[in-house]
C-alpha cells in the first residue's frame, strides 16, 4: 500500500476559535456553536420546524452563505439560501428537478435533494446537488437556482449504474459524495447508493464507473464495474489523489494514481468489523481517517455493534485502527449515525463530532480520545457540518 | 376563483388562508398560483406535471387529481395537505 508520508499541497494553519455545527434533521434545523475552547455550546434554532432537512451546508469562499436542503412530508423539495450565516432565508427560484417529459412517457421526479456539494475555489457562487432518485445539479447563482447536469443524468448507461428502485436505499436511491478536485473545476466524483462511485473529467459532461477492487457482495458478481454502495467517500484536500470510502462492503481507499480500492477495513476487529456510514478525514493528515462502525450483521440493525458505541481511528491510512469509546455509553448504546451525520473542525487538536438518529450531538476536542455529550433530545438528526463561519 | 390555501402554503400566500385566482383548467389555475405566488407551484405538483402525492385538490366537493380537470368562474378550489407524515 502506497502511503502517504509527505504532505503534497502547503499544510493549512490549524483553525482557532469557534466552531459551528450545521445540524440538520429530520423536523429542521439547527445550528450549535462553540466558545472558544469548544468547551460550551449554545444552541439556536430550530430553523424550518416541521421540514425534513437532509443537508445544511456553509460555502468556505465566503464562510457566510448557506444552503438548506429541505422538504416536508406534504409538500415539494426546495432548497433554501441565506447569506448572512442564518439570519435570514430565501427560497430558491427554481430548486433541482429533472425536466419535464413528453406526455405519455415517465418522468423522473426528485424526491428529495439530499447533498450539496460547494463547487471548485475558483467558481464563486457555484454549487452542486445530489437528489433522491440519483440526479446531479448544478447552480451558478449560489443556489437560486439549478440545472440538471445532463452529462450525467441522461447519460446512455445511467439505467445500468443505478439499477432500480429496489437497489436504493430504504430512505430512497440517492446520489451523494459530490467531491471536487481542489487541483481541477473539471475533475469530479460521485457517489450513488446505489451504483457505485463516478469520475468525470470534464465537468460532469462524461463519467465512468471508479470501482475496481471493491466488492459488492450483494450481486450475482462480486466484483461489478458499478452497481456498488458506498455509504461515503472523502478525498483528502491536501493529497487529492487519495480518496477513502465507507463502503456497504467494507472501509476502503484509493490511490487514485493504481484506480484500485484496497479493503483497509479487515484490519479492524473481527467482532466489530468494518461496516458503518460515516467516514471523517483528518484535515492535515492525509493517512489519518475516523468512522463510526455499525452492526452490519444478518438484518443489518444499523446500531453500534453490541450496543457499546465507539469510533475507529487509522493513524497510517488503514494498516491498523484503534478504538476511542472512553465518554460514550460503555452498554446499551444502540447509536445509529447517518452518512453524513459526522464531520470534524480544523482545530489542532481536531475537533470531532457525531449526531445520532436519536437526537444526540456528541463531540470530542481531542481528535477522539475523550467524548461528550452536547445537545440531546434533538429531532432524528441526519447531517452535521463543523464550520468557521465569518466574523 | 376562490382557493382555500392550508397552512403549509401560507408562507407563499402572505399568510392568506384564501386567495383568487384564475384559470379554465387546474393546470391554468395552479400557473395563476405561481405567477402571484413565486415558488408555491412546485411544492404541490412535480416537475412532470402531477400533483405530488400527499396533496389532495378538491373543485367544490368533488376531489380531483387531473392537472386537466375543467373550471368555472364561480368554482371554490381547496388545497389540502393529506393526513400524512409521522
Amino acid at each position: 500500500m502506497k502511503q502517504i508520508t509527505k504532505q503534497q499541497a502547503r499544510i493549512p494553519k490549524p483553525m482557532a476559535g469557534k466552531v459551528s455545527l450545521l445540524v440538520a434533521t429530520r423536523k429542521g434545523a439547527f445550528i450549535l456553536k462553540s466558545d472558544d475552547t469548544r468547551r460550551t455550546w449554545k444552541t439556536s434554532g430550530p430553523f424550518f420546524l416541521g421540514h425534513i432537512v437532509h443537508h445544511v451546508m456553509l460555502d468556505p469562499r465566503d464562510r457566510r452563505t448557506l444552503l438548506l436542503a429541505a422538504r416536508t412530508g406534504h409538500l415539494g423539495p426546495t432548497v433554501f439560501r441565506s447569506i448572512d450565516k442564518g439570519k435570514t432565508w430565501k427560497e430558491a427560484r427554481r430548486p433541482p428537478a429533472f425536466p419535464k417529459v413528453p406526455e405519455g412517457q415517465r418522468g423522473r421526479v426528485v424526491d428529495h435533494t439530499f447533498w450539496l456539494t460547494p463547487a471548485h475555489a475558483t467558481e464563486p457562487g457555484v454549487w452542486y446537488a445530489g437528489t433522491s432518485p440519483q440526479g446531479l445539479f448544478r447552480s451558478a447563482d449560489a443556489g437560486d437556482t439549478w440545472a440538471p447536469v445532463s452529462g450525467f443524468n441522461d447519460h446512455p448507461m445511467y439505467t445500468q449504474w443505478t439499477g432500480g428502485e429496489q437497489d436504493g436505499t430504504p430512505d430512497g436511491p440517492k446520489l451523494h459524495s459530490i467531491l471536487v478536485d481542489p487541483r481541477d473545476a473539471n475533475h469530479l466524483y460521485i457517489g450513488l447508493s446505489s451504483g457505485g462511485v463516478f469520475e468525470s473529467l470534464n465537468r460532469g459532461r462524461d463519467w465512468h464507473p471508479l470501482n475496481a477492487g471493491c466488492l459488492a457482495l450483494f450481486r450475482p458478481d462480486p466484483y461489478p464495474e458499478y452497481g456498488h454502495d458506498p455509504h461515503c467517500v472523502r478525498l483528502h484536500p491536501l493529497a487529492p489523489d487519495i480518496l477513502y470510502q465507507q463502503n456497504h462492503c467494507g472501509i476502503y481507499r484509493m490511490d487514485r494514481t493504481q484506480g484500485r480500492w484496497e479493503r483497509i477495513g479487515t484490519r479492524m476487529p473481527k467482532s466489530v468489523g468494518d461496516i458503518g456510514f460515516p467516514m471523517v478525514l483528518h484535515p492535515r493528515d492525509p493517512d489519518c481517517a475516523w468512522v463510526f462502525p455499525m452492526d452490519g450483521t444478518a438484518v443489518w440493525p444499523r446500531t453500534s455493534p453490541g450496543g457499546k458505541p465507539a469510533t475507529y481511528v487509522t493513524r497510517n491510512a488503514g494498516r491498523s485502527w484503534q478504538r476511542q469509546d472512553n465518554g460514550l455509553p460503555q452498554t446499551q448504546g444502540w447509536f445509529t449515525v447517518k452518512r453524513q451525520a459526522m464531520s470534524c473542525d480544523a482545530h489542532q487538536p481536531v475537533g470531532l463530532y457525531f449526531g445520532t438518529t436519536s437526537g444526540e450531538i456528541w463531540a470530542s476536542r481531542n481528535e477522539g480520545d475523550k467524548w461528550n455529550c452536547i445537545a440531546r433530545h434533538l429531532p432524528h438528526i441526519y447531517a452535521i457540518e463543523a464550520v468557521e463561519l465569518a466574523k | 376563483m376562490k382557493v382555500l390555501i392550508p397552512p403549509a402554503l401560507r408562507d407563499y400566500t402572505g399568510g392568506n388562508s384564501a386567495v383568487q385566482a384564475t384559470g379554465i383548467t387546474l393546470a391554468d389555475l395552479f400557473a395563476d398560483l405561481e405567477r402571484r405566488y413565486p415558488g408555491i407551484l412546485f411544492r404541490i405538483v412535480d416537475e412532470q406535471g402531477a400533483l405530488r402525492g400527499h396533496i389532495r385538490v378538491f373543485v367544490n366537493s368533488d376531489a380531483v387529481r387531473a392537472m386537466h380537470t375543467p373550471l368555472r368562474p364561480k368554482d371554490e378550489v381547496m388545497i389540502v395537505q393529506a393526513l400524512s407524515g409521522g
